[in-house]
């Protein structure tokens, strides 16, 4: 007889497993714990709509306040777990206290990754919290130079932000082409070329080798021997999973919570989200993915075979799907490519930067990427979702090839 | 159940058409449509599952 449920993280995947286990009629204890001291609020508005000044931050909250009431949770926020034991099935919290469950759920998430040997001063910024996003708002007021390191989607989405505000921006990214690994170097180049039309000084191919300044940032220092005057540095380079409080405990650790099929890390124990490397059948592998849809896909998955039991679960399969809003462009990507597969252009054009595009591997379709065309993008969903051949998704399309 | 859609926020991730295509549908004039305003229980778990993956939380259930 379940009891007991534990969910630790109270972000997408820790909320969305309590209203699944919740919807699907659970009716025991369920304890939500979280280290961050809000409830839990949607992160991609951030870098858009909180950053430009066209939200206020309480509008990222998922629920308000009296919102909770349904779901009857033990809500534990500001209070971060710092240890499992799987034998006594508890949970440790930093206060002290312990949560002991039947079942839990592990989504803590991910943190952002900094400059190694860089120390913190005034002006220097990284982006994943709403705290994060708040105090950097506010920096942004201030009319300052901006420089933004690594031209991930992160950086990208900050660089759009900081120009709708009329900011002087520098991009630095030590690929030659933006975001080439996830979208090939066509698309990556069209990005860039979007960016520097929009008055973006983006700087590829190169390092920053130190932050200027000393109490508070004057600029960066580049590998090309060049250097960036600036007042704001923000720092985009990626994250890390969250599982240094799991080393000890004999869960699989290996860039993430290593998971079966059914979203377990260990009979009982199950992991969702930034934090987890669940085995997903229609990938083929158990990478870790930190999309928006992943995590409530894994954690509805997770929550799901919680009630389930061992013996009923099923295996997750899941087609991965992100999107990225920079300027009035919307970028949408379903499937998994790798830098060379072959893309093709079957709608609309690069000039024009609106299109559908197919990416191929063998036989197979295996990913498909539209700019403003969010129509296209649901059709070759379905198809890629049903392993569909490459002739069969390009059957009735005027396919052409980039020059 | 009322399926109730706050087409200003709708973003056309298409996502609840994946989850419930009984329920919704994006329409050859690139508009989200709801083809059952008061769906029957059997398709409640699908229309939840429209909601929970809404990007946007553009989709609510009214009861």
């Amino acid at each position: 007889m379940l009891q007991r449920i534990v969910i630790v993280g109270a972000s997408l995947a820790g909320l969305r497993a309590a209203e699944t286990l919740r919807d699907r009629g659970f009716d025991g204890e369920l304890t939500l714990i979280g280290d961050e001291p809000h409830r839990p609020y949607d992160r991609p508005p951030l870098s858009k709509q909180v950053l430009q000044g066209n939200w206020e931050p309480d509008q990222t909250f998922f629920r308000k306040k009296d919102g909770y009431d349904a779901l009857a949770l033990d809500m534990r926020l500001g209070v971060r777990a710092v240890s499992l034991d799987l034998r006594a099935g508890r949970v440790a919290l930093a206060d002290g206290t312990f949560a002991d469950y039947d079942r839990l759920i592990i989504a803590t998430g991910a943190r952002v990754r900094t400059l190694s040997a860089i120390a913190p001063r005034t002006g220097l910024f990284t982006l994943r919290s709403l705290d994060e996003a708040i105090v950097l708002r506010r920096a942004l007021m201030d009319a300052p130079r901006v420089a933004i390191v690594g031209a991930g989607f992160i950086g990208l989405e900050v660089a759009a932000s900081c120009r709708a505000r009329g900011l002087p921006v520098t991009v630095i990214e030590s690929l030659p082409v933006p975001l080439s690994p996830i979208v090939g170097p066509t698309i990556g180049d069209m990005v860039a070329a979007m960016h520097r039309d929009h008055g973006v000084d983006l700087r590829t191919g190169v390092v920053v080798t130190d932050v200027l300044g000393e109490s508070r940032v004057a600029g960066v220092a580049l590998s090309d021997g060049s250097r960036i005057d600036a007042d704001v540095v923000v720092v985009g380079i990626g994250v890390t999973p969250n599982t240094e409080w799991l080393e000890p405990s004999g869960l699989t650790i290996d860039n993430g919570i290593v998971c079966n099929g059914s979203g377990e890390a260990a009979p009982g124990v199950y992991a969702a989200g930034d934090v987890a490397r669940v085995a997903n059948r229609w990938l083929g592998d158990s990478r870790r993915i930190e999309h928006w849809t992943n995590a409530v896909e894994q954690a509805v998955h997770a929550a799901e075979n919680v009630l389930a039991g061992p013996e009923a679960s099923t295996s997750f399969s899941s087609v991965p799907y992100f999107w990225s809003d920079q300027y009035d462009r919307k970028i949408q990507f379903i499937g998994a490519a790798r830098p060379h597969d072959e893309m093709v252009i079957i709608d609309g054009s690069l000039a024009d930067r609106t299109l559908t595009a197919l990416y191929r591997r063998d036989e197979r379709v295996v990913a498909c990427l539209a700019v403003n065309q969010p129509r296209a993008l649901i059709k070759y969903r379905k198809l890629l979702a049903a392993g569909a051949s490459w002739d069969a998704a390009l059957s009735g399309t005027s396919a052409s090839y980039p020059a | 159940m009322k399926v109730v859609v706050d087409l200003s926020m709708c973003d056309l991730h298409g996502l609840c058409v994946e989850a419930a295509p009984e329920v919704f549908q994006i329409g050859d004039d690139g508009a989200l449509h709801v083809l059952i305003e008061t769906p029957p229980d059997g398709l409640r778990a699908k229309v939840d599952k429209a909601v929970r993956e809404c990007p946007t939380g553009a989709i609510s259930i009214e009861e």
